[in-house]
């Protein structure tokens, strides 16, 4: 049986910044990914990442005080106010630490690090790479890995997470080059899985973001938080929902209906194109709606007057990625755009130490929630919940291992692991074998579908019960299905369908959870109960698995300086 | 501009189409190798008539297969959007990013068919999948992270636009090895360093906040470095993200001369003097 004492599961930049945490506190750690790190979602972050270093001429008196007051109002007053301090007052130094590291961040004339206006943002504060500024942080934390020689499996799927008596033991994992189940034995176990966009249809994110880090946690009774609360990207591209960074509008794009005007003004009129998410992928959406659209579906995301040098200098991938797939030059030609399924705000229940309710089980970045994001992040501060909690998760985790966690090895350890993995071994092999009528192509296919239906930007009573009927249905489906690949080595086939059962069970907290939510707050919005209802659910949703689906409990949010306020912009 | 609005590409890398609607075929002809070498004795070619959508990719059409048609289809993906690397082909006679490639721009370029193979010159683990463990050897062997050699100032280290441009370019490289692939040298001497861990070594080189400039020298100088190239340039040609790696090895090649003229004794230290 392999054995490492910290097993980070994922190589993005909250499973990599976990992993350097624990091994230079003195852990012996290996990083276990499906995909090569590099590979991972974080790559494709574009526009940039929050830290009030007070750098852009604009932003002179930014504090981490302020970035948490917008933190927070951007979340609807979702957000644990002490979480989001912690986050905003640690971004500097973890800022400071990337440059450090390397990090080819984009310069001010002074040669300190460039920052650019987000939404919902006070300030200029988003730190970037051009447009590419994902790339530059993950690339960067790589390399930082590779420095510290620490241990990466590449193309392993985690498959399950053994958890006995509360306490957590290791996974059992898929080595997808050879198909063989192992048994990982760990003091500790971290998840920097990600985000599960693909359980949407119309999404911007990365083919492998199915949530499948998420649904292993809540199979193995880790709870989940917030789940209702998904982000719509207000920009992205006509078609294939590819990223328009928020960035482009940063840098003063203009959103324009077919009638050329500049409906923001509508929605938003201080803040503008540079309302928060939420707002203004609904204001995109009801001039689509109401017929101020282009055919199709789309608005114009115009950035023909900002010039070619500025667009070739800070856009320049945005502006290749729109040439490539609509033909539209963004220096001569508007971009055409459409909302769609962006970010996770919810996911697995942890604190502020990354630590979730089983004991050595953590958990960091997008598949997390502490909650930082409350019911809307604001761009720019998830790749920064990435590198400080991540950074956290790794030390509280690396802290366990030394004292508690050290001490509690043992027997019990290898039973657990070893009933996980007879477990496993059997939900795997009839998946390999699954001969049923049932396509599960068209499975995933309905559930993106009817999610983005049914439990997407708008969203009421009737249609929500719809799309939780329809998980249920597909709940029952899914044993019907038969796959068409036997084989055991480099078995897409098996691998994907394999996690579509955690897809549907993630799809069902969600669900659950925004018809349990009778108000309007943030990114959850109902047509049926327009307002916020802080009386009745300023909380967050707490979802636990049962055989008969979610059993959802409330919590309360933690409130430090910020009491409620109407949200306007 | 109007656009068509695709039918969704089963649960393919993107959510349907988004091209300019032109007139296309109603079918489009894929080609796709195919080897396991744990199985074949050989590697054939399997051909598989895709349904058009407007927006296409290449990317999309081997989701169709493996979704639809025979799931015993190996390929790598990650993002879709051009950006991971992961899904670097030999795409109709040139290497490309599967994800990024319209199939409607295929056609224009006069084919009627699709063929697409792994990236050559690597070995083969299944079908499209390569092992490029070699060209993640050859990467990590020349420490691709910053030696800065002084203490770490409270704030950021400064360097002028100007001087964050020159790496521009080196910076954005995907890792995606297909320089590696196409480099003839590389072929044929397996201890070269190849295309890809040269210009890395100049990205780190040509950047003001490193300080083991030496040092990497030193570990291009020798008889695996930049006088192997032979300045066939398939490796520009056959990057995604328009690098120029032979700039780069020319580079190299020019500083390394003026620190040998110079002395230099960092260029003497190996690995080991890149250690902090
Ligand atoms: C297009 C796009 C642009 C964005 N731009 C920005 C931006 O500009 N600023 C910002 O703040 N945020 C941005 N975001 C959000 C941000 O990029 C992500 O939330 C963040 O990168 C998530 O990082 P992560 O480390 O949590 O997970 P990821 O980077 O998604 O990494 C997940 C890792 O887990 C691994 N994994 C998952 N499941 C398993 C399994 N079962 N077994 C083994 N390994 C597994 C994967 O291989 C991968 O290595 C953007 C998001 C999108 C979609
Ligand atoms: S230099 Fe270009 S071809 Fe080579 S690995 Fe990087 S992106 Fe790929
Ligand atoms: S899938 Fe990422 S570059 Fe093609």
């Amino acid at each position: 049986m392999i054995f490492h004492e910290v097993l980070v599961v994922g190589g993005g930049l909250a499973g990599l910044r976990a992993a350097i945490e624990a091994h230079d506190l003195g852990s012996e750690v290996a990083v276990l990914s499906r995909v090569h790190p590099v590979r991972s979602h974080s790559v494709a972050a574009q526009g940039g990442i929050n830290a009030a270093l007070a750098n852009h001429p604009a932003s002179q008196d930014d504090t981490p005080e302020k970035h948490a007051f917008d933190t927070i109002k951007g979340s609807d007053y979702l957000a644990d106010q002490d979480a989001v301090e912690l986050l905003t007052s640690e971004a500097p130094t973890r800022i400071f630490e990337m440059e450090h590291w390397g990090c080819p961040f984009s310069r001010l004339d002074d040669g300190r690090i460039a920052q650019r206006p987000f939404g919902g943002a006070g300030y200029p504060r988003t730190c970037y790479a051009a447009d590419k500024t994902g790339h530059a942080l993950l690339h960067t934390m790589y390399e930082q890995t590779l420095r510290r020689g620490i241990k990466v499996y590449e193309e392993w799927q985690v498959v399950s997470l053994s958890v006995a008596d509360g306490r957590c033991h290791g996974v059992v994992a898929l080595d997808l080059r050879t198909g063989r189940l192992e048994a990982i034995g760990a003091r500790a176990v971290i998840f920097g899985t990600g985000g599960g966009g693909r359980i949407y249809g119309h999404s911007t994110n990365n083919i492998t973001n199915t949530g499948s880090g998420i649904a292993i946690a809540y199979m193995a009774g880790v709870p989940l938080k917030d789940m209702e609360f998904i982000q719509f990207h207000p920009t992205s591209l006509f078609g294939n929902n590819v990223l328009m960074t928020e960035g482009a509008r940063g840098e003063g794009g203009y959103l324009r209906n077919r009638l050329g005007e500049r409906f923001m003004e509508k929605y938003a009129p201080k803040a503008m194109e540079l309302a928060p998410r939420d707002i203004t992928a609904r204001a995109i959406q009801t001039e689509i709606n109401e017929g101020r659209g282009f055919p199709g579906g789309y608005v114009h995301l115009d950035l023909t007057h900002l010039g070619a040098a500025k667009i070739l200098e800070r856009l320049p991938a945005i502006r290749d990625i729109a040439i490539n797939f609509t033909g539209a030059d963004p220096i001569t030609d508007p971009i055409p755009i459409q909302p769609g399924q962006h970010y996770f705000m919810g996911g697995i229940d942890t604190n502020a130490d990354g630590a979730s309710l089983v004991a050595g089980f953590y958990a960091a970045g997008e598949c997390a929630c502490v909650s930082v994001h409350g019911a809307n992040r604001l761009g720019g501060n998830s790749l920064l919940e990435t590198i400080v909690f991540g950074r956290l998760a790794g030390r509280h985790a690396g802290g366990y291992v030394k004292g508690q966690g050290g001490e509690a090895a043992g027997k019990g350890a290898e039973k657990a692991l070893a009933k996980t993995m007879t477990e496993t071994e059997k939900r795997v092999t009839w998946v390999l074998e699954a001969a049923g009528p049932e396509d599960p192509a068209d499975l995933r296919d309905e559930l993106r579908e009817s999610m983005f239906a049914n439990v997407g930007i708008f969203r009421e009573e009737k249609a929500l019960a719809v799309g939780l009927d329809k998980v249920r249905e597909l709940r029952a489906r899914y044993p019907k299905i038969g796959i068409r690949n036997r084989g055991r080595k480099y078995n897409l086939d098996w691998a994907r369908n394999l996690e579509l059962e955690g897809q549907i069970l993630v799809a069902e907290t969600i669900a659950a959870g925004a018809l349990a939510r009778k108000e309007s707050r943030g990114s959850h919005f109902r047509r049926d109960y327009m307002d916020r209802d802080d009386a009745s659910f300023l909380r967050h949703t707490v979802a636990h698995l049962t055989k008969d689906g979610p059993r959802l409990e409330y919590r309360p949010v933690t409130i430090t300086k910020w009491p409620p306020q109407a949200r306007t912009y | 501009m109007t656009i068509d609005r695709g039918k969704t590409a089963g649960n393919a890398g993107g959510n349907g189409g988004g091209q300019v609607a032109a007139k296309r075929p109603d079918k489009v002809t894929l080609k796709v190798y195919r080897f396991d070498p744990d199985l074949d004795k050989e590697a054939r070619i399997e051909v598989y008539d895709i349904p058009w959508t407007d927006g296409m990719t290449v990317l999309d059409t081997l989701f169709w297969v493996l979704e639809r048609v025979d799931g015993t289809l190996a390929f790598r993906f990650s993002c879709r959007e051009g950006i991971c690397g992961a899904c670097a082909l030999f795409i109709n006679g040139s290497y490309r990013l599967a994800c990024e490639t319209q199939v409607a721009r295929l056609l224009d370029e006069g084919r009627t068919e699709i063929h697409v193979m792994p990236l050559p010159h690597l070995p083969v683990i299944k079908d499209l999948v390569v092992d490029m463990a070699r060209f993640w050897a050859n990467y990590e062997s020349i420490a691709p992270w910053i030696v800065a050699r002084s203490k770490a100032p409270e704030k950021e280290r400064l360097q002028s636009p100007k001087d964050r441009k020159r790496i521009d370019e080196y910076v954005g490289c995907i890792l995606c090895g297909s320089c590696f692939s196409a480099c003839p040298a590389s072929w044929t001497d397996k201890d070269y360093l190849g295309p890809n861990a040269m210009m890395k070594t100049w990205r780190w080189v040509d950047d003001t906040r490193d300080a083991a400039k030496d040092e990497r020298l030193g570990l291009v100088a020798g008889e695996n470095g930049a006088w192997r190239c032979h300045t066939v340039f398939n490796c520009v040609e056959a990057c995604p993200k328009k690098v120029n790696q032979a700039a780069a090895i020319q580079g190299l090649k020019r500083k390394t001369v003026s620190a040998m003229l110079r002395g230099a004794k960092g260029l003497k230290q190996g690995r080991k003097g890149l250690e902090e």
